[in-house]
């Protein structure tokens, strides 16, 4: 199940290898709303390794970010009551919002859902970008650090990484931003990441090459991955384990390969058959058909 | 689809377009002379590199940004450059569902308002018609019923998308130009919006501009598809034709990489993520 976590040098900090750097039991949050509380996280727990990638799949509002937003205590106060444990690197963030305060931006970060939780329209992406990268290398002067932002841009695979510096988020495009937030966690270089649809906006070839480096950088530092999509291809590519979210709870949880190729709960199964078919297509025959839908 | 009862001229015809943005660095040309045109009732789908200018078009259409150069005929009326006057009662003509879910819904209107704006527009009188066809129109997206009365920010990022696309068909537009607007759904709920556009087409002649990175959703949904690269179109013609037999290199490597679930087997060592990446590549997956 660990797989080929081990042998991957462990992440900062000379953390012990054998506790997981994260291990979430019980999880609940609970949303009060005017018309009442709403249970949008009910039960969950799961861990995840050094070196490990962990998905959780599931439909729209099964409650996928509000695990990840909970757990890292991103929800306010007056709307989410979070109970259960989640330890992060064995620190408890549910029982501490001070842990949690301290393990984000730096043992943990968040690529989330709505870049603009992340950014500030008003400032450019450069300074916001330099930002977070002197805030985990506090050593750089200011045009080394420009340089490792530039450096984080191409490696997300953004064109003219100088110019788009000095442009504000709402002159990217919405791929463009979507690469931005990740360009920011990977300049954080977190012991665990976690990614909300981190590439929901990304025609494949860019995908793939999002995908090629985040796994390139668990290979390099041994992060673990906590992985939100919607796309099952993406999970079956970079997943060791899948949770099935299903209003608030994991209905099916096992290793990659058993939950998309031999799903045991019928939603899981639905979930496979909706995905719609490419057809067939001449490039030698490779991401030949799926069987064939006949829907049109 | 409809070749035989369609009317001969387009519900809309692009040519020439080209928009440029004033960037730090001076003008940024992010569509560059682009020209298509669409039958009532047909869908057209553009795909293309992230930044390569699909949502620049999509904003010019509905007119959220003017275009430097070129012409948008809707249905006969040029409104590229047709001033705020005359182009506010064709607006609700041409809408647009919009790629960003969390910026585009007001955060203090409750869903069914937001919904119903569009119909007092279209000039629905009375308020229990209006909250009855917004509530028809929210559960026809797949939201419960406790949805009418919640604001945006009580949403997920799927159930704000369904309310754009319910807040669109509200305005029984003739185009409805649609921006990832099944990106953040799950493919069950996908499916299932993508069976209403069409079940509203059938019914109602609809004509949609399909712009998406997803090559499976294209394929159910288009008839047509133009693929661009940096501004430009470098392929078009029959979905079905493009996708099957892809000519430019680009739409092969779009094609390439396109990730089918059932064909991948076991986490992916690097290695197979790099051919898959390799432009034009043969031969990707195992
Ligand atoms: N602030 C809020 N107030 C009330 N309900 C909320 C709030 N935020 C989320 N919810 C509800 O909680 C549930 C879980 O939402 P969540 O955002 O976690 O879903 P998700 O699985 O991430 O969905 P998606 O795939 O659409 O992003 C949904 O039913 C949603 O409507
Ligand atoms: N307001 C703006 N000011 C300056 N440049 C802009 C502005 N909006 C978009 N751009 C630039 O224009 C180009 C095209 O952007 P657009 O949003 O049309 O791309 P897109 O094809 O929709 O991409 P994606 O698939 O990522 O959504 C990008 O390089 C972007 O940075
Ligand atoms: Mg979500
Ligand atoms: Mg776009």
């Amino acid at each position: 199940m660990t797989a080929t976590a081990t042998g991957a040098p462990g992440p900062g900090d000379g953390f012990p290898a054998e506790v997981p750097l994260l291990r979430v039991s019980d999880l609940q949050v609970e949303l009060i709303t005017e018309a009442g509380v709403v249970r949008a996280v009910d039960g969950v727990s799961f861990e995840i390794r050094a070196g490990e990638t962990v998905t959780i799949i599931g439909e729209s509002g099964s409650g996928k970010s509000t695990t990840a937003m909970g757990l890292l205590r991103l929800l306010p106060d007056d709307l989410a009551v979070l109970s259960g444990h989640a330890l992060v690197q064995g620190r408890d963030t549910v029982a501490d919002p001070r842990a949690a305060a301290e393990v984000r931006g730096r043992a943990v970060s968040l690529i989330p859902q709505d870049p603009m939780t992340a950014l500030s329209p008003v400032h450019t992406i450069g300074r916001q970008l330099l930002e977070t990268v002197r805030l985990r290398r506090g050593d750089l002067d200011r045009s080394a650090a420009r340089d490792r932002a530039v450096s984080l841009l191409t490696q997300v695979r953004i064109a003219d990484p100088e110019q788009q510096l000095r442009r504000y988020p709402h002159q990217l495009s919405g791929g463009m931003l979507q690469r931005v937030l990740i360009a920011m966690a990977l300049a954080c270089e977190p012991a665990l990441l976690i990614a909300d649809e981190p590439t929901s906006a990304l025609d494949v070839t860019v995908q793939a090459g999002i995908l090629d480096l985040l796994l390139e950088l668990q290979e390099q530092t041994g992060a673990g991955i906590l992985m939100i999509t919607h796309d099952l291809g993406v999970a079956r590519l970079v997943s060791d384990r899948i949770h099935v979210m299903r209003g608030g709870r994991f209905v099916e949880s096992g290793e990659a390969e058993q939950i998309v190729g031999d799903p045991a709960e019928e939603y899981t199964r639905a979930l496979l058959r909706s995905v719609p078919a490419l057809g067939p297509w001449d490039g030698a025959g490779t991401a030949a058909a799926t069987a064939p839908e006949g829907d049109r | 689809m409809n070749a035989a009862t369609a009317p001969a001229t387009p519900i809309l015809q692009v040519d020439g377009l080209v928009v440029e943005y004033a960037v730090p660095a001076g003008v940024f040309r992010a569509v560059d002379g682009v020209g298509f045109a669409v039958e009532r009732g047909a869908t057209l789908a553009i795909v293309g590199e992230s930044g390569c200018g699909k949502s620049t078009i999509a904003r010019s259409l509905v007119r959220l940004i003017t275009p430097t150069r070129g012409s948008i005929l809707l249905d006969g009326h040029d409104i590229a450059r047709m001033p705020e006057r005359r182009l506010r009662p064709l607006r609700p003509r041409i809408q647009m569902v919009f790629q960003d879910p969390y910026g585009s819904l007001d955060p203090h209107l409750s869903a069914a308002e937001i919904v119903a704006e569009p119909l007092r527009q279209r000039g629905v009188r009375s308020k229990a018609e209006r909250a009855t066809e917004a509530a028809g129109l929210i559960d026809r997206v797949g939201l419960p019923a406790g949805a009418l009365d919640r604001r945006p920010p009580e949403f997920s990022g799927g159930q704000r998308q369904r309310i754009g696309i319910a807040r669109a068909l509200a305005s029984r537009p003739d185009v409805l130009v649609l921006d990832e607007a099944t990106s953040a759904l799950d493919v069950s709920v996908q499916a299932q919006v993508l069976a209403l556009l069409r079940e509203i087409q059938r019914e109602s002649g609809l004509t949609y501009l399909f712009i998406s990175h997803n090559l499976g959703v294209v394929r159910e949904i288009s008839d047509d598809v133009l693929v661009m690269n940096r501004g430009r179109i470098v392929e078009r013609g029959p979905t079905a034709r493009v996708l099957a037999a892809p000519e430019h290199p680009y739409t092969r490597a779009l094609r390439a990489a396109a990730l089918d679930p059932s064909a991948i087997e076991g986490r992916k060592p690097r290695a197979v993520l790099a051919a898959a990446l390799a432009p034009t590549t043969e031969g990707a997956a195992p």
